[in-house]
């Protein structure tokens, strides 16, 4: 049985790296990246799984990292934003205006780069589907979008 | 940040978490089970739940089972509504949990943590109601095959240690026409204002809603009326609905009258298609 108690030195696999980490079970899995690990691309927004502002992968997976603890992400994959090295996702934001103040970027990016890894012919129902998750309060949803379809092989 | 500290414990057998429970429960450590944690970690953010040892479930196995054995779809407590919905082994059931909270919510929220939860909606109990499925607990001494229509009456009655562990569904229910309709009072994504799954077995349909009253609830007394021979479509659905009367409630979502009003013509268009489907 694994048993956690206090604070213990936890080793994660993070952006493809072994990284050990001083975790107490209490500990959201988004404190111990922004305030332990400096991995601060995940942002912190509601806490509350509403917003999608601190979404990162566990096993290619988006995970709103505000509800995760730290120790379940035991023996798993994660990737953040810092993680993302020039994935095309990356580059069709850019190219499609897909943000403003940025602050939920990271967020609509891990969402849209595990859509495109996990349903490369997404259709439209799809993409609002797992686009629904997150809140942008530019309103740059149209532009998201674009980007998105412009890499999954989708009828703009 | 959770504003309290705890324990983290994750049991790999059923036997073990059992008595871990009731272990901790005698030491006064008040032990909380913990399947997706959506729940427990909001709560506790806004102090509205305590524990100084949580149990994670997803290390046992027999939570994690997702299939067909012995013409029955078994569905452990500890799977998420995105295998759920991914496998789609039930389809009344992937269209509801498709709809609860959101699609990255999903991939973290439990089968077993939303039935077990305390929020009042507990939408995907709906399909598993008009399914007439069974539920698998474990208890101190036992464990314990059960009709959820006698162990859910407005939530589970579960006693302290109870752990859910799996969700069975018998496969002749599994493809029957059905309908999942879930109206929200502005947005896609939040609570019901009104969800209501609906389910032909028999020449027979069975209806089982959130959101309408303080509960997720089945009314063989609304179905009767429902399934009446009359033929007005208006006046049965009228009559089922007049059933109801003091159990729709108002809330923040939408007046009872509102949802009155909603309700007949969700029931009217799934009587249409019901009997579309039918030709
Ligand atoms: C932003 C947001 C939106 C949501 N929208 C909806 C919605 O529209 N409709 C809806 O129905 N739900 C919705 N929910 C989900 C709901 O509020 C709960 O968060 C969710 O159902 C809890 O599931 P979990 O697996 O995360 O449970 P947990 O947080 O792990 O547990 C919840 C409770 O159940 C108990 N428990 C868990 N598993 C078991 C088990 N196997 N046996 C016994 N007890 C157990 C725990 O001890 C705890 O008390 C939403 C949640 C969020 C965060
Ligand atoms: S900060 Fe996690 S969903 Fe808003
Ligand atoms: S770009 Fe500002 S919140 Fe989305």
């Amino acid at each position: 049985m694994i048993k956690f108690s206090g604070k213990t030195v936890l080793n994660l696999n993070i952006n493809g790296e072994n990284l050990d980490v001083v975790v107490k079970p209490s500990d959201t899995l988004l404190y111990t990246l922004r305030n332990e690990l400096g991995l601060t691309g995940a942002k912190p927004g509601c806490e509350n799984g509403d917003c999608g502002s601190c979404t990162v992968l566990i096993d290619d997976w988006p995970i709103k990292s505000c509800l995760m603890l730290t120790v379940e992400a035991k023996d798993k994959k994660i990737t953040t934003i810092e993680g993302l090295k020039n994935a095309p996702i990356q580059k069709a934001f850019v190219e499609n205006f897909a943000f403003q103040c940025g602050y939920c970027t990271s967020g609509f990016l891990m969402v849209c780069n595990s859509l495109a890894l996990h349903k490369p012919k997404a259709n439209n129902h799809t993409i609002q589907e797992w686009l629904q998750s997150n809140i942008c309060r530019c309103t740059g949803y149209e532009e998201i979008q674009s980007a998105i379809k412009s890499i999954i092989n989708n009828e703009i | 940040m959770i504003p309290f500290d705890f324990e983290y414990y994750k049991p790999q057998t059923i036997t073990d978490t059992i008595k871990l429970y009731h272990d901790l429960d005698l030491m006064g450590r008040k032990p909380i089970y913990y399947g997706g944690g959506t729940e427990f970690i909001s709560m506790a953010r806004m102090h509205n739940v305590y524990s100084e040892a949580v149990i994670d479930i997803k290390g046992i196995p027999e939570l994690n089972i997702h299939e067909m054995k012995d013409n029955e779809l078994i569905i452990g407590a500890a799977v998420t509504l995105t295998q759920i919905a991914e496998l789609n082994l039930f389809p009344l059931l992937s269209l509801t949990v498709k709809r609860i909270a959101d699609h990255t919510i999903q991939d973290k929220l439990t089968i077993g943590g939303n039935i077990a939860g305390t929020i009042i909606y507990r939408e995907s109990v709906l399909p598993l109601m008009v399914a007439d499925s069974d539920i698998v607990i474990a208890k101190k001494d036992a464990v314990d095959r059960l009709p959820l229509k006698d162990v859910f009456n407005k939530r589970m009655n579960l006693e302290k240690g109870d752990l859910i562990c799996q969700i069975i569904i018998k496969k002749e229910y599994l493809n029957l026409p059905s309908i999942h309709v879930k109206r929200t009072k502005v947005e896609k994504i939040d609570y019901p204002l009104i969800t209501m799954v609906a389910l032909e077995k028999d020449k027979k349909i069975r209806t089982a809603f959130s959101g309408l009253g303080g509960y997720p609830f089945r009314s063989s007394k609304f179905e009767q009326l429902l399934n009446s021979n009359k033929s007005n479509k208006d006046t049965k659905i009228k009559d089922a609905i007049n059933s109801l009367q003091s159990f729709i409630t108002d809330d923040l979502h939408g007046s009872s009258e509102y949802k009155k009003f909603m309700l007949h013509n969700m029931l009217y268009e799934a009587l249409e298609n019901f009997e579309e489907g039918n030709k």
